[in-house]
């Protein structure tokens, strides 16, 4: 079965125009509807995505703001760090060389336990040499075998002579394992020097960085100035490898700025160049990784705005629908009751129109009567006229019609009368059957068989007689023209239980398609097109037939024919609303 | 039963009074309200039947006037109007079942006079 989404689709869609002239805007409920609805959006919605969008950007840039102080903060201590440590050995050995006399410094046994002592203070100290001033190492105490090597063609050995101290890069030297040296000159009374040189290992170095508090992405490692890793890293275990970004600007202080790979990721890069070495320490985050918490915010926010959105727009187009259907259904009452009064304004003028007629004709008819009835009496009481049979029958004739033409007036006289509200007893077959008398002629004309269907008990009760001639006399009438000739039409009358009664006028004509069969109440709705038909019949026999407390029913088979059941209560409809309604009837009428 | 009709239409209560002296009833017709106060000076009649609608003087005012005047004369009412105000006017002046619709077929108008006659027999 297919379902029914049309009783989604609000009363006022189903609006035919009809209104013309320039206020017709004012009746397109479609547009007042979608007007609505996009200005209430609009006003409603703007605001509230603007504002999202400015907070998005603010709380992102705060967000990115504080990832790049964050990262500028830790770079900075860990450079104090780094620098500190550099420091406390470089102190160290000066210390040394101020505190031991240069022969001193010479006897192996005397560096050994220097360098003892150092481990012991401070570590990370693998060996301790003494270089004099023509680069031969005099002394050395470490597990290599130094003593008497030649550092004289050496670049650090120019460097320490010239600035008195140096700090090497990482290395692997002849231990074949990564270190790097600290070296310092000092100059004896005589004007010559000498240098005591140490290797540092990278393990005390490397714990400093891995204490580092970074995120689990986040990676920090030394690099020297010519880009080469000094310490292995999560993403570079390579050590002495080249690393993939350019190598920062020289800065005193930290820096940090954004860069991204060639696979498109992007990095928050922190670096600091350790003063009086060739180190700078670089942080780096991947940015994604940072954000994370702030997109997991803003998806929060994200289904909050769509849900807002669609609540909203929920609203919105309800209120829009309720409000725009109540003005369609309040202007269809209007238009109905307009048109009820307009018919009723033309009925009652055809029913004056007649009346005056049924007048004027009654007394010449009177006069043909007793003429008439005069001939026929010198018939009868004079004996020389009588015995004409062929005369006396051309009299009955004269007579027999001028009695039709009688019962003719009276019955449009009686129209006429009924037109007016009146709530008296009535008898629905003498009704019917005077409805009947008024289409007999067109039945006949096009051999319609008409059954009237009454049993005995139906009983009288209060209504309108007039609305009620009007009812039937709108079904018999669509009945007829929906027939050929040679149609039945059937007339059936019951009761309901003691409480109501129904009429059903079933006919075997054309029928009614089921796509028009909702809509045969509604006034202006005609098949008839442009042969006839105002499309007023139907509404007006529905808003009659609830005048009186009633309801009409139809139902409909196309080639089969249609059948109309109109339920009458048989007690009097309550007195009230359908008071003021009578009265505007009423009202109608005496206009 | 000497019975007065009243009628702007001549022609018919001419013929009326003709039929109803066929059937033994003795009817003089005059052709208005002013003929028929004229008339009633000269003749005493039981019974006058008045159409309703008559130029100058109506059908009511003369059933009045001759009321006055004769207060046993009976009276019927003819109308071709079947309006409301017609019949309610009618049913007020001359009891509900006092009048008849034009064209009137002659045994009726018998009939109806027969029973005002004798219903005024009855009440007196």
């Amino acid at each position: 079965m297919k379902p029914d989404f049309g009783r989604f689709i609000p009363k006022f869609r189903a609006y035919r125009e009809a209104a013309s002239g320039p206020f017709r805007s004012l009746f397109d409920f479609g547009k007042i509807w979608k007007q609505a609805v996009f200005l209430c959006t609009g006003v409603a919605l703007t605001p509230l995505i603007l504002m999202a969008l400015i907070d998005y950007n603010v709380t992102r840039h705060a967000i990115e703001s504080e990832i790049l102080l964050r990262t500028s903060r830790l770079v900075s201590n860990e450079r104090r760090t780094i620098s500190f440590f550099l420091e406390e050995r470089k102190f160290a050995l000066e210390f040394v060389v101020h505190d031991n006399p240069y022969e001193t410094l010479k006897d192996a046994a005397r560096l050994a336990a220097i360098l003892d002592n150092l481990r012991k203070a401070l570590g990370g100290f693998s060996d301790l040499g003494v270089i004099d001033s023509s680069g031969i190492q005099v002394s050395y105490t470490g597990p290599y075998s130094l003593l008497g090597v030649d550092y004289r063609q050496q670049d650090w050995f120019r460097q320490v002579m010239e600035k008195g101290v140096y700090v090497s890069d990482v290395f692997l030297g002849l231990r074949n394992a990564p270190h790097f040296v600290i070296a310092v000159k000092h100059m004896l009374p005589n004007g010559d020097s000498f240098i005591l040189r140490s290797s540092l290992d990278m393990e005390r170095f490397q714990k400093i960085l891995s204490q580092m508090e970074l995120e689990p992405s986040g990676d920090a490692v030394i690099i020297n100035r010519s880009g080469i890793l000094q310490t292995p890293s999560r993403y570079f275990p390579d050590i002495f490898s080249r690393i993939p970004f350019s190598i920062p600007d020289f800065s005193q202080t930290t820096q940090v700025y954004q860069t991204s790979d060639a696979k498109g990721r992007i990095y928050v890069i922190g670096y600091a160049y350790i003063v009086d070495t060739p180190f700078i320490l670089m942080v780096t985050k991947q940015k994604s990784e940072l954000m994370k918490p702030w997109f997991r915010t803003l998806r929060h926010l994200v289904v909050f705005l769509a849900v807002s959105v669609v609540g909203i727009l929920a609203v919105i187009i309800g209120v829009a629908t309720y409000l725009v259907n109540h003005m369609y259904m309040a202007d269809q009452k209007r238009v109905m009751t307009l048109h009820q009064v307009e018919y009723a304004n033309k009925l009652a003028s055809i029913g004056r129109l007649a009346a005056g007629v049924a007048h004027e004709i009654n007394n010449p008819l009177a006069i043909i009567n007793e003429k008439a009835g005069l001939i026929k009496d010198i018939f009868t009481f004079r004996s020389h006229y009588a015995g004409d049979a062929k005369l006396a029958g051309l009299i009955d004739g004269i007579i027999a019609s001028v009695e039709r033409c009688g019962a003719i007036t009276r019955r449009l006289l009686g129209f006429a009368r009924h037109m007016e509200v009146r709530i008296q007893n009535v008898n629905l077959g003498v009704i019917i059957q005077d409805v009947i008398g008024f289409l007999g002629k067109e039945a006949e004309y096009k051999s319609i068989t008409v059954s009237v269907e009454i049993p005995e008990d139906v009983p009288e009760f209060e209504s309108d007689r007039g609305k009620l001639q009007q009812i039937f006399l709108n079904l018999v009438n669509n009945a007829f023209a929906a027939m050929n000739d040679g149609g039945h039409l059937n007339i059936a009358v019951g009761v309901i239980h003691d409480k109501s009664v129904s009429v059903t006028v079933s006919d075997d004509g054309c029928g009614i398609a089921d796509t028009d069969l909702k809509r045969v109440f509604e006034p202006f709705f005609t098949t008839k097109g442009r042969s006839g038909g105002t499309g007023l019949g139907l509404s007006i026999t529905y808003g009659l037939v609830q005048e009186l407390g009633g309801d009409i029913q139809v139902a409909s088979t196309v080639g089969r024919g249609t059948r109309f059941t109109v339920t009458l209560p048989l007690a009097r409809p309550p007195q009230g609303s359908r008071e003021k309604k009578k009265g505007e009837t009423d009202a109608g009428i005496a206009g | 039963m000497r019975v007065l009709l009243v009628d702007d239409e001549t022609e018919l209560v001419e013929t009326l009074a003709e039929r109803l002296a066929f059937r033994g009833v003795e009817a003089d017709w005059v052709g208005g309200a002013a003929d028929a106060l004229e008339r009633v000076k000269t003749k005493a009649f039981d019974l006058a039947v008045l159409d309703v609608k008559m130029p100058k003087i109506g059908g009511i005012e003369l059933k009045k006037r001759l009321q006055a005047l004769y207060p046993a004369m009976k009276f019927i009412f003819l109308t071709g109007h079947g309006s409301e105000e017609d019949f309610t006017a009618g049913a007020a002046e001359a009891g509900s079942n006092f009048y008849l619709i034009k064209p009137v077929k002659i045994e009726a108008l018998m009939k109806k006079m027969n029973e005002v006659m004798q219903h005024s027999g009855e009440s007196r």
